[in-house]
This record gives C-alpha cells, sequence and structure tokens, in this order.
C-alpha cells in the first residue's frame, strides 16, 4: 500500500519539513466545486498542496507515494460553525425542561453566562486541542473549524477562532477571526427580550466602537515605532491596542475592553458573524450592512433564507446554514426545508454548512453525511438540491472563503495548507471513513478514546484479568 | 371466567360460614373488573388498492433479501413476497421497482414527536412531568399533540411508519408510552396502534438526580435512584396483592391508585419496560431490581455502553436501542463506541437503533448504515438485510407488536417503504410509503404529502421539507 511507510511513521509525530510526497491513483476531488477526478494525483510538499488533480508531475527521484487506489482523496472537512474544543462533555441540562442544573463541571467551556465580558472575549484559551471531540473529529477527516463562543449575558458572544484538528497543542490557525453576535430570538432574549432592543444594543455598541477609534487618533501617532522590542505587545490583538486607552463618553453601555474589541468590526478588519433564521431578521441584517458599510458581514442558520434569497444574493453576503434543518423548530425557522441550502446557492449565494444548535461541539463529522442529503434532494421532485461537487465545497472550501481564508484551507488548489484526507470511499456517505488524515502535510494518528474502547471490549469472554488490563 | 371463578369461591365461603353462625354473612360483591382500555384506539386503515412491486431488492426484515424481488399487498396487508417468478394478482397495480429497494416501513422506538414537538415553544413542552420522580400515572399520549410537524418529516423523509412516543427522563418512572401508526388524525386516539401494549419509561442515571438533587430533593445520587425505584416497587406489589385479593374473592374494591396500576401492569407482564438506561454498571443493577421485584425489562435505551455487557443482555433477553455515533453530550455518553450496534448484534442479543430525535428520526436508514460500516472495519460481518432489522423487526418485537408489523411477512400490516436507491447510502429518499396498505406519502405527488394544521397558511406549506 504505502511505499516509505515506516519513514512516514516515524515522521507522523512531527512536522514533514523539506519533504515531498504523493498521492496517487485515488478518486481526488478539490473542493472547489468541481466533480471528483478519477485516477488523480495530490502532490504536497512543506506541508503545502503543489498541485492536485488530474496532473503528471515529474518528481524528485525517491519521493514517497502513497497508493490511494480505490480510496477517494479530498481536502479535509472545514465545519463552518462549531464549538470544537470548547467541551469536553456537554451541559448536563440539555434534555429537560424540568430545572436541571447547568452545572458542567469543569468539563464545557463553550458559554460564559455570568461573565463581566462579551465581545471582549477571545475564545482561544477555552480551546483545548486534547479534547477527545478533537480526536474523535479528527478521526473521521474534519481537520479545521470555525469555532465561536456562546454568548452569556449580551448579544455579543465574543470572538471566534479557525482551528486545526491536529494532534499535537497548536490548534489556533486563526486567532479573533470573527465577532459573533445573535440577532434573532436569542439575541432578543438576552438584549431584555424583543428584537428592538437587540438592535438598540448592537448600534449602539457599533458607535461606542466608532468614538473609540475616532478619539484614538491614527495609528502611526502611536508611538510604536520606537517602542523597544520588549514594548511589543505579545500578541497582535486588537484590545491591546492604544484604543483602548482612548477618551471615551460618560454615558456607556459597554465596557471600555468590550468596545474596544468591536473597533475591527467596525472598521471591517474582523469578519461579524451573525446568527439569524427568520426571513426578517435576514432583511434587517442586509439593512445593517447598508448602515454601516465597512462590516464583513457573513449569516450563521438563515433556515428562512430561501424566501430572500435573491435579496442575500445581491447584498453579497454569505451564509453559513445548518444543511438539513426542515422543522418549524421555532417561530423564527416556520419556513425551514432541506432545499434552503440549494436556493439560496441556486440565487447566487455563497453558501457553506455549519453545526448551528446541533450537537456544535462534537458531532461534526455529520456534516458530511448531511452533504449526501443535499445531493440527494435533486432526485426528489420540488426540491432543489446542489451537486456533489458543490456539497463537497460546502463542508471544504466554501467557509473558508466565507471568511476570507480561502487562499489558505478548504481546497486541494497549490499553495493551500497540506490539510488532505484518504477516504475509504465516496466521502458524502456516511458509510465510507477516512483512512489517512494529514493536516499541514503532518499525517495524524486517529485512534482516540472510542477505538480504545472498543479494542477493550471487542471480545468479552473473561480472561485471566479484568478488563482493565487491556490497553 | 375470573368473574365466575370469584362468584363460585365466594358462595363457598358463605355457605361454610353461615354453618357456624345464625344469619348467613352477606355474600361479597363479585369482583368488578376496572376498564384498561379507557382512551382506546379509533385508528383505522385509509384505503388502499392491490398493489404488486416488482424488480425490486427488497429486504423483508427478517434477514432475507430478495433480489428482483416481488411484493403483493392489498386490504391492508401483505399477500406475498417472493422472486420475479411470483404472480401478478388481477388487475393489481403494478410498480416497477428496478433500481429500487423495498423494505419494512422504519420503527422508531424512542420518539418525543407530539409531546416535544415543534416548535419547541415551552406551551407545548409536554414530556417531563418533573414534579416528583415517580410519575408512572402520566400517559404520554395526553401530552401528544397531533399537529406536531415533525411526524410528517418523519414520514416523508424518514420512511417511518410507526413509533413509540415516551415520556421524558427526568423521572424514574416516567409514565406510560404510546405506541402509533404515522398517520396524520385529528386526536391521538386516531394515531394509536391498534392493540399495541403499553410501555412504561423508567430512568436511571444522571437526568433524576440531577433534576430532583438540584431542587434539594431525594434523589440526589444513583443510590438515591435506586432507593426510592426500589420503595415505590414495594408499594406496587402490595397494590398488586390488593387487587389480586380483590379480583379472586370480591368485595369491596380497593382504592384505585393510576400511579399503581401502571405498575401493577408491569408486574403483570402487560405494560412493557422501557428502561433508559446509558451506563454497563447501571444497567446491571436495573436488571438486578427487575430480578428482585420480579417483572421483566424489555429493553434499554440510550444504551451508550450496551456493549461492555452484550452477554448479560442477551443472557437476560433484553434489547438494547442506540445510536450509531452519539457520544459525550452527558457524561453517562462519554463511553460511546461507533460499533456499539454491531457488537450487541454480534453477541447474539437483540440490537436496534432509535432517534430521541426529531431530526435523527428523518434518517435512521443512515445511522444503521454508518453503524453497519463501522462494525465491518471491526471485523464484524452482518449483511445489509440482517442490519434491516435494527430498524424494523427488533423495534417491533420490543414493542411487543411483531406478530402486526416489523417484517414484510404475508398476512402482517402493509406497512411498506419503497425507497430510490439503496436506503444505507446518504444519496437514497424515500420514493413511496404506505401504512397498512394506503399510500400516505408518494414523493411524485405533491398531494401524498401531510401538512400539519400548523403549517396551513404559513410560508412554506406543502413545500417539500
Amino acid at each position: 500500500m504505502i511505499r516509505g511507510l515506516a519513514a512516514l511513521l516515524l515522521a507522523a509525530a512531527a512536522p514533514l519539513s523539506a519533504q515531498t510526497f504523493v498521492i496517487s491513483g485515488g478518486t481526488v476531488a478539490l473542493g472547489d466545486g468541481s466533480e471528483p477526478i478519477p485516477n488523480g494525483q495530490v502532490v504536497i510538499r512543506d506541508g503545502k498542496v503543489v498541485a492536485a488533480g488530474n496532473i503528471r508531475m515529474k518528481l524528485p527521484a525517491g519521493t514517497q507515494v502513497i497508493d490511494a487506489t480505490g480510496k477517494w482523496v479530498t481536502p479535509g472537512i472545514v465545519a463552518g460553525f462549531s464549538r470544537l474544543g470548547l467541551a469536553e462533555v456537554d451541559l448536563t441540562a440539555s434534555e429537560e425542561d424540568g430545572g436541571g442544573s447547568s452545572d458542567t463541571s469543569g468539563a464545557a467551556d463553550d458559554t460564559t453566562s455570568n461573565g463581566l465580558f462579551n465581545a471582549a472575549i477571545d475564545v482561544v484559551p477555552a480551546i483545548n486541542p486534547r479534547d477527545t471531540t478533537i480526536a474523535v473529529n479528527r478521526a473521521d477527516g474534519v481537520t479545521r473549524a470555525l469555532v465561536a463562543p456562546s454568548i452569556g449575558r449580551n448579544i455579543f458572544a465574543g470572538q471566534g477562532a479557525v482551528i486545526d484538528t491536529g494532534a499535537d497543542m497548536d490548534a489556533i490557525t486563526a486567532a479573533r477571526k470573527f465577532q459573533f453576535v445573535e440577532l434573532g430570538e436569542t439575541g432578543a432574549e438576552k438584549a431584555g427580550g424583543s428584537r428592538a432592543a437587540a438592535y438598540a444594543l448592537f448600534r449602539n455598541a457599533l458607535r461606542e466602537a466608532g468614538q473609540l477609534r475616532r478619539n484614538a487618533g491614527p495609528l502611526s501617532a502611536s508611538g510604536a515605532g520606537n517602542a523597544s522590542e520588549t514594548d511589543r505587545p505579545l500578541i497582535r490583538d486588537p484590545n491591546e491596542s492604544r484604543v483602548y486607552e482612548a477618551r471615551r463618553n460618560d454615558d456607556v453601555v459597554l465596557t471600555r475592553y468590550d468596545a474596544a474589541a468591536l473597533v475591527p468590526v467596525v472598521q471591517g478588519r474582523q469578519y461579524l458573524l451573525v446568527h439569524v433564521e427568520r426571513a426578517s431578521d435576514i432583511l434587517n441584517v442586509i439593512g445593517l450592512k447598508r448602515e454601516f458599510p465597512a462590516l464583513k458581514i457573513v449569516l450563521v442558520g438563515a433556515s428562512e433564507g430561501w424566501t430572500v434569497a435573491d435579496r442575500i444574493a445581491r447584498a453579497g453576503i454569505p451564509v453559513i446554514a445548518s444543511a438539513v434543518n426542515d422543522l418549524p423548530a421555532s417561530f423564527e425557522q416556520i419556513a425551514a426545508t432541506q432545499s434552503n441550502v440549494g436556493r439560496m446557492r441556486s440565487a447566487g449565494v455563497n453558501v457553506s454548512i455549519g453545526m448551528i444548535d446541533d450537537s456544535d461541539t462534537r458531532n461534526l463529522f455529520m456534516e458530511r453525511q448531511y452533504a449526501g442529503n443535499l445531493v440527494a434532494l435533486q432526485r426528489v421532485p420540488g426540491a432543489t438540491g446542489v451537486s456533489w461537487g458543490e456539497a463537497l465545497a460546502m463542508i471544504t472550501s466554501r467557509p473558508a472563503q466565507a471568511i476570507g481564508m480561502g487562499g489558505e484551507i478548504g481546497s486541494l488548489a497549490a499553495g493551500r495548507k497540506a490539510d488532505v484526507v484518504i477516504w475509504s470511499g465516496d466521502p458524502l456517505e456516511g458509510s465510507s471513513a477516512a483512512e489517512q488524515v494529514f493536516i499541514d502535510g503532518v499525517r495524524q494518528p486517529l485512534d482516540d478514546h472510542q477505538s480504545r474502547l472498543l479494542e477493550r471490549y471487542r471480545y468479552l469472554p473473561r480472561r485471566d484479568l479484568p478488563e482493565a488490563y487491556r490497553h | 371466567m375470573v368473574l365466575n371463578k370469584a362468584l363460585t369461591l365466594a358462595l363457598g365461603a358463605g355457605l361454610l360460614s353461615g354453618c357456624a353462625m345464625l344469619e348467613p354473612k352477606p355474600r361479597p360483591a363479585p369482583a368488578v373488573h376496572v376498564n384498561e382500555d379507557p382512551y382506546p384506539s379509533t385508528y383505522v386503515r385509509y384505503p388502499g388498492v392491490l398493489t404488486v412491486i416488482r424488480h425490486a431488492t427488497v429486504f423483508d426484515g427478517d434477514g432475507r433479501r430478495i433480489d428482483d424481488g416481488t411484493v403483493v399487498f392489498a386490504d391492508g396487508v401483505i399477500q406475498a413476497i417472493g422472486g420475479p417468478d411470483l404472480a401478478s394478482p388481477a388487475g393489481a397495480l403494478e410498480i416497477d421497482g428496478t433500481g429500487k429497494w423495498v423494505t419494512p416501513g422504519i420503527i422508531d422506538i424512542h420518539s418525543h414527536l407530539g409531546d416535544y414537538p415543534s416548535p419547541g415553544v415551552s406551551s407545548l413542552s409536554d414530556g417531563n412531568e418533573a414534579t416528583s420522580p415517580v410519575r408512572p400515572e402520566v400517559w404520554a399520549e395526553h401530552s401528544v399533540w397531533p399537529q406536531d410537524p415533525g411526524f410528517s418529516r418523519a414520514l416523508a423523509n424518514g420512511g417511518v411508519t410507526t413509533l413509540q412516543v415516551l415520556p421524558g427522563s427526568a423521572n424514574l418512572f416516567g409514565g406510560r408510552s404510546v405506541v402509533l401508526k404515522n398517520v396524520p388524525a385529528r386526536t391521538t386516539q386516531g394515531m394509536k396502534f391498534p392493540g399495541a401494549p403499553y410501555g412504561l419509561k423508567m430512568a436511571c442515571g444522571e437526568n433524576p438526580k440531577r433534576v430532583y438533587g438540584s431542587k434539594g430533593n431525594m434523589p440526589q445520587t444513583r443510590m438515591g435512584n435506586i432507593a426510592v425505584a426500589r420503595a415505590t416497587w414495594i408499594k406496587a406489589q402490595a397494590y398488586k396483592r390488593k387487587w389480586d385479593k380483590y379480583y379472586r374473592n370480591g368485595g369491596d374494591m380497593p382504592e384505585r391508585d393510576l400511579a399503581m396500576d401502571t405498575l401493577k401492569g408491569v408486574l403483570e407482564g402487560k405494560i412493557l419496560v422501557q428502561n433508559h438506561c446509558y451506563r454497563a454498571d447501571e444497567m446491571a443493577q436495573m436488571i438486578d431490581m427487575s430480578k428482585e421485584f420480579g417483572y421483566h425489562i424489555t429493553a434499554f435505551h440510550h444504551a451508550v455502553e450496551a456493549y461492555k455487557i452484550a452477554d448479560l443482555l442477551r443472557e437476560n433477553d433484553i434489547c438494547a436501542v442506540m445510536w450509531a455515533d452519539w457520544y459525550g453530550f452527558k457524561m453517562e455518553s462519554y463511553d460511546a463506541v461507533k460499533e456499539n450496534i454491531p457488537l450487541v448484534q454480534n453477541a447474539g442479543a437483540c440490537a436496534m437503533v432509535h432517534s430521541d430525535d426529531p431530526n435523527g428520526i428523518q434518517r435512521l436508514n443512515q445511522e444503521v448504515a454508518k453503524a453497519l460500516a463501522d462494525g465491518r472495519r471491526a471485523g464484524i460481518n452482518i449483511s445489509d438485510e440482517v442490519a434491516w432489522e435494527w430498524l424494523s423487526r427488533n423495534p417491533a418485537k420490543a414493542l411487543g407488536i411483531l406478530d402486526k408489523t416489523g417484517t414484510l411477512s404475508p398476512g402482517k400490516m402493509a406497512d411498506v417503504v419503497l425507497w430510490n436507491g439503496n436506503p444505507y447510502s446518504d444519496y437514497t429518499r424515500p420514493e413511496r410509503v404506505w401504512i397498512d396498505g394506503a399510500l400516505m406519502y408518494d414523493m411524485n405527488d405533491p398531494k401524498r404529502r401531510p401538512v400539519s394544521d400548523f403549517e396551513l397558511g404559513q410560508p412554506g406549506e406543502g413545500d417539500t421539507k
């Protein structure tokens, strides 16, 4: 199967610097919306994709070749919206309306319901690269994820990150990539009970951020040029810029720290992910884009998006949607249908798939099954599905593009990070499995808590020692 | 019969005592039997036509596969099943199943459709009577809202023809379940599966101790869970003795207790125990408790750790009801493995899939496909046709309705799905669904697509969902 297997395994734990290898003979799908290419190749050097598809490159002698004959090769899955790495075990009060406690026993970091801050929250310290959830999803071919904090007491949840699922301690691909805000039913509740209040809160927050920005003066006057190496901030964090020291009015609502965090949002330097579901809420958000033209808005959810798809397309706002959400689960999702994604796509919207309110801390591996279900809709009269290639793109390159990272992750185009999965078969079939997973060109271990339990309990008959000795 | 016997006994007792007394002691009134079905099913099957599906791949639900198969149904029941040689009766509607699959309708043994319906507002949230850990007196059917749009999604997208709606798991004794035909009706009685036994929802583990423990009440621990449950069974045994005596001897009718009525039904074997329980060690405790009080556990639901004790489940004839790959959403689901269902099957125990979810119920066939493939990768070779038992036969068995549905055996209810491809593929959808031989869903006919009252006049009414 694998030439140079021993070398590969030896190197698996460390980055393969200056190493070239090629995955050859498999059905290759690039993740850019195109259809799969039989007998394709993927060439990887120094952790980046060099070329992929129907190519035949002259490779240096001794180049490692991984034979993927009979397999499928795709970019790793990019979970469009998630809380991966934030909770080892979820809240235990999920099921009952009968008043459970929200005791998480320290196993969940995905919400801040009693915290003092909101927009200023940076999700990065909450991410544990060793969460079993990361290992479980890595073993199923998920290689990157957009990770958003959940809201606490305000409509702003804080700043989300893009992570990889590699078996190392360096999970962060892009810190503070986006701010996350709730402006639908949940936002209304947090704002005091109405959408009107949520919008007042939102506009005020952006104005407070704008004032801070103006009063901070031009960045060139910051004197940073004269700063010695030790005075430079360790982290390039907007919250730590001199904006933080600027003069502001006395009658403000946001803490200074939260307002400072919204400055890059107002400037359009940080994406703003907005969760709304209802058609009227979507149109309100499009309206905000007119009011604050610099905002780089991405809609999250948008279950009723298909009913106003033309207007979303005209506004040029990408959508990260639930794939197969088809129940009127709330009054803001009355028009929900599995055709939502396909119809928005047909109207010209850049749509990708996320796990909105759907086991977002852990079941990201469901995305490829959902993508397959969208393909199935093509054969249902009256429904709108998507092509196979587009379905794959919606769980690889499209979410990356939505936050301006299409040039780095999510496809097998030249120069992208070499996140590559070799599948036992068609990856949009839940019955297929990830057999080899590469992140930044590094082959990943695929064992986890679950695979170890399987080994222990695969055979039950009593032996000379208890099960606890099987390891 | 029981009445006559009681009368004879009563008369005999009167004669005997008469010898020692001047006045004959008044004869005890004969026992009157309590109506055990006061909310009876009013379901009546809808008309169907004599139908023959030919050239389809058939999984009969009993572990058999027929390539180029033929399925004949009429008058609400399966008439015949066979290969290409099976003759079509005269006047039959013939459907070409080339490239398609025919299976028994999917049965979801664990659903909260109707008692936790869409929209999920608190006004409609009727699944947990979380006011006491012991509430066997509540009946899920009294919470079910038949207008839940989720029923139609389960039918059209999921091929689900029968489902058990259970109370939630806040309580140790959650109440009675109800088995429904997935046929829209104005009333819940109109959906009730005729002749299906009741189930009792029990729960062990985190939920009861959390819900009550957080209020400072018992149970606050797992040992509290078991103590409360045992004390309740002791009461139920006494209640049953009282009624047994009454039915034997007549006399004054004991005061009825709705909670104890349900538990008495369990002790009599008339009501099936559907026990929410995740962890292997806790399932073993529940098994011992069932033996202590003389009842049988029909199935463990959410049995995430069933694979650790599959041998114990086999020996005790208890089914395991499982997800394909849910894990870690709570501590007691931490030790999930994706091979759980095939491991249980492989050990010779009764295995099946369930949803517990209004979305998951729409793709149970895909959940089985995943579990099946995961099992094969672990070296457990179960065929596609045997795996269909996890979707219809075994849930029918655990609901006590296997004599009526769950397989395509002649004489059983014609609960049938025609799939537009291999149902173990993510690319496949139900094309037509029949319940008792009546065509309730047709992918190609917008008029054969149920729309609940709630959806009328709303955006997306009658849309493909």
